[in-house]
């Protein structure tokens, strides 16, 4: 890897840990303009790319950042934007534009207290659902959400590794605590690196760039001579504009599929003491850490309970969710929004198990008693 | 070319010849060309071409110097010039 | 059919560089942008720049069609977001020239913040913007450049606006080099493309054009050809011009010409010189 990647142990902030995976996941561009609480990463990137031959640009406003994203990608570079509540919504547009040329890069959302300008210093969780329908028509999206510094790095990686694998934009939602939180980090030696898919033929007026049987065609960047095509509008395999519905059918059902298909691959979950359990906390971000206090609290009560954590939360696992439903009573939801994830819960438990959301309405965090409170009435 | 007067270098400066050439299914029929050509060589057609434009026709050929202007003012691409001797090839598709 | 055969040899000559296998194109009888699309074309080949290396970006609108009939890498980016698209792209890749064509309404009116700030960060890249004082593609509504009290399908009984005058706010906000023609002036459009594209930093060329289907009619100003008349009889040449003093009136007289063409350190210039430092040579 190129010098002046960290290597060791840390004491860093989640923001931090967030820029540091980035760069050593070999993110060489990031655009961005300031927000709190996501202002600590675009800081620690105008401060580090230019010491790992990388660029960092403040742009006018996030719709131009999210573009300037895009565009790197094209030029060749792993590229990232990192933003809160309002920018993610100002990114939301070009976000569409990203899935819809199918561009890899990294969009971070440090989630504060909404709505609008609402608690710019304070957590939030009210972008979940934002981060799967934000942008219009019909899409799917990847979301990883981590719960602690340590998983920020690790999960900005696999952002980058998913957006290449799948040729798409990937989120990290994470949120103010993860993002402020300080605690130990581990940076390793050497971390994945799936390399861009460049076609397997030369140069030259390509027509197309046909899709393979995982659905995902190969990317030649600008400048190489393939003289590509990109559009937003609906486009055949050559790129070019094709306005029609039988275009619409193919490209938007394989858009979708390529990521639907592929859950197995993407979907994280990490699970505690489940097999067994009467009820499951299930969560994620920093939701997912006080819910897991609660479990223990709650088994040392004599409770079996469990905790279903989510570190993706899109695509949502909802095949693992209904089959645990069959064999537990309640499912405790903890997040900082007025009941989002615990929609998609409730979804997939199919009524086979009762889904108890706990909720905060932003600007603070619920202690484990809340979700504890609600683990016991799940429990009699 | 008609010249005001016979310039001193007429024998040594040959006039350039250029040849018309058309994409009569490229014209939308926008008149810029046989408008704006220097020494008139375009009319328009009397036929039209599938979408019912009269493309341009070189009716004044001889005169053409293959400046190219008629090439560049074409929204279309549908017209250009290439030099010519004057020799008259055997039309071929 | 015409009255004898035209010999037709296998290509125009500017083919190599159009996606033929794309015409004919979408944009009406009469209209200018294929004008000067066909005059940018003609500047890129005389510009020697190294083709493959050459990225065409435009937004959303007649004029942002142009990037598809260009046989070069480009990208057709969303409404007034070509120009940070443009950005990440030079940046992340200094060996390409990013060349933004596209209209009046995506650079000045949704484009506008991002048009204003790439000139005054002064990245290297070409702006074209073909002004036809209004939205075209969505059928003729008013924009940002259409001249006070003209008529269009939003301001049926005047557009009661100031407009810009794009060289003017060009030349404010950075730009180190501005230019407008019309589509009329192809020689001179051509000659002032091939030196926007090798001129370092941010460079803006103005391309007047008609608008026959939408505001020329709205307008009664009449056919693509009257309008090219038009600019025949009613522009002027004043290069140097202060740019401040180009404004455009309804049926007015148009000045053309390059009236900025300044040296100013671009963003990467200041880059390279923070690199050297960072290395510890001597800057």
């Amino acid at each position: 890897m190129s010098e002046g990647i960290l290597r060791g142990e840390f004491f860093m902030s989640g923001d931090i840990a967030c820029a540091e995976g980035a760069l050593s996941a070999g993110c060489r561009f990031f655009a961005g303009y300031p927000i709190t609480p996501a202002t600590e990463i675009a800081e620690r990137m105008a401060e580090r790319m230019p010491r790992v031959g990388g660029v960092y640009i403040q742009m006018e406003d996030e719709i131009a950042s999210m573009n300037a994203v895009l565009g790197a990608s094209w030029g060749g570079l792993r590229a990232m934007t990192a933003t809160s509540g309002p920018g993610f919504s100002l990114m939301m547009e070009n976000l569409g534009l990203g899935i819809m040329t199918e561009t890899p890069c990294v969009l971070v959302n440090v989630q504060r207290g909404g709505p609008s300008t609402g608690l710019p210093t304070l957590v939030g969780q009210g972008d979940m659902m934002q981060a799967r329908w934000g942008t219009h028509g019909v899409y799917e999206i990847i979301a990883l959400s981590p719960t602690s510094p340590q998983e920020f790095f690790d999960l900005t990686v696999r952002a980058f590794n998913l957006a290449e694998k799948y040729r798409t934009p990937v989120l990290v939602m994470a949120d103010e605590i993860v993002g402020h939180m300080t605690e130990r980090v581990v940076i390793p030696e050497e971390v994945p690196y799936f390399p861009r898919r460049k076609p397997n033929f030369p140069p030259g007026d390509h027509s197309s760039f046909q899709p393979g049987e995982d659905l995902i065609p190969p990317m030649a960047n600008a400048g190489e001579g393939y003289h590509i095509h990109v559009t937003g509008l609906t486009h055949d395999e050559r790129g070019y504009p094709a306005t029609d519905e039988v275009t619409q059918e193919r490209l938007v059902r394989r858009l979708v599929e390529k990521i639907r298909g592929h859950k197995k691959d993407i979907i994280m979950l990490e699970e505690k003491g489940v097999e067994g359990a009467e009820v499951i906390v299930c969560s994620y971000g920093i939701s997912a850490r006080v819910g897991l206090w609660a479990v223990e609290l709650a088994r040392r009560e004599g409770i079996k309970a469990g905790m279903l954590k989510l570190l993706t939360v899109w695509p949502f696992p909802e095949e693992r969710i209904r089959e645990v439903a069959s064999k537990v009573k309640a499912f405790v939801v903890p997040e900082i929004n007025y009941g989002q994830i615990a929609l998609e819960v409730e979804r997939a438990a199919c009524g086979r198990a009762e889904v108890i959301p706990v909720n905060h309405m932003g600007g603070g965090l619920y202690e484990p008693e809340d979700i504890l409170k609600a683990i016991r009435k799940a429990a009699r | 070319m008609k010249y005001w007067r016979k310039p001193l270098d007429v024998e040594r400066i040959k006039v350039p010849r250029g040849k018309v050439y058309v994409i009569e299914e490229r014209c939308k029929g926008c008149n810029f060309c046989i408008e704006f050509c220097p020494v008139g060589v375009l009319v328009a057609s009397e036929g039209v071409n599938a979408k019912g434009y009269h493309p341009p026709y070189p009716q004044n050929e001889e005169a053409c110097t293959n400046c190219g202007l008629c090439e560049v003012i074409c929204p279309e691409f549908a017209i250009y010039s290439l030099p010519w001797d004057g020799r008259e090839e055997e039309p071929h598709e | 059919m015409s009255q004898r055969p035209t010999v037709v040899p296998p290509k125009h000559p500017r083919e190599s560089l159009l996606r033929e296998e794309r015409l004919p194109h979408i944009w009406c009888s009469g209209c200018g942008i294929g004008t000067a699309l066909n005059c940018f074309i003609g500047a890129l080949e005389k510009s020697g720049l190294p083709l493959d290396k050459v990225v065409i970006v435009s937004g959303i609108g007649c004029t942002g069609r142009a990037a598809g009939y260009i046989r070069l890498d480009s990208f057709h980016t969303t409404h007034g977001r070509a120009i940070p698209f443009a950005t990440g792209l030079r940046l992340a890749n200094p060996e390409l020239k990013v060349v933004i064509f596209s209209g009046d309404g995506d650079l000045i009116a949704i484009g506008g913040n991002h048009f204003i700030h790439a000139a005054r960060r002064n990245i290297d890249m070409t702006v074209v913007c073909v002004n036809n004082f209004n939205y075209g593609m969505t059928g003729g509504q008013v924009g940002p450049t259409t001249p006070a009290m003209a008529k269009t399908a939003t301001s049926p009984y005047g557009n009661s606006e100031h407009p810009f005058n794009l060289p003017y706010l060009a030349a404010a906000s950075g730009a180190v080099y501005v230019a407008r023609w019309t589509t009329l002036h192809v020689r001179r459009l051509e000659r002032s493309l091939t030196e926007a594209l090798l001129k370092e930093g941010f460079s803006f060329v103005e391309v007047i054009s008609p608008c026959p289907t939408y505001f020329d009619r709205m307008n009664r100003l009449g056919e693509g050809l009257d309008m090219m008349k038009f600019y025949r009889e009613s522009s002027e040449i004043v290069h140097g011009l202060d740019p401040r003093k180009v404004d455009i009136d309804l049926g007015g007289k148009i000045i053309v010409g390059k009236f900025i063409d300044i040296e100013k350190p671009t963003y990467l210039d200041f880059q390279r010189e923070i690199q050297a430092r960072m290395e510890g040579e001597p800057s």
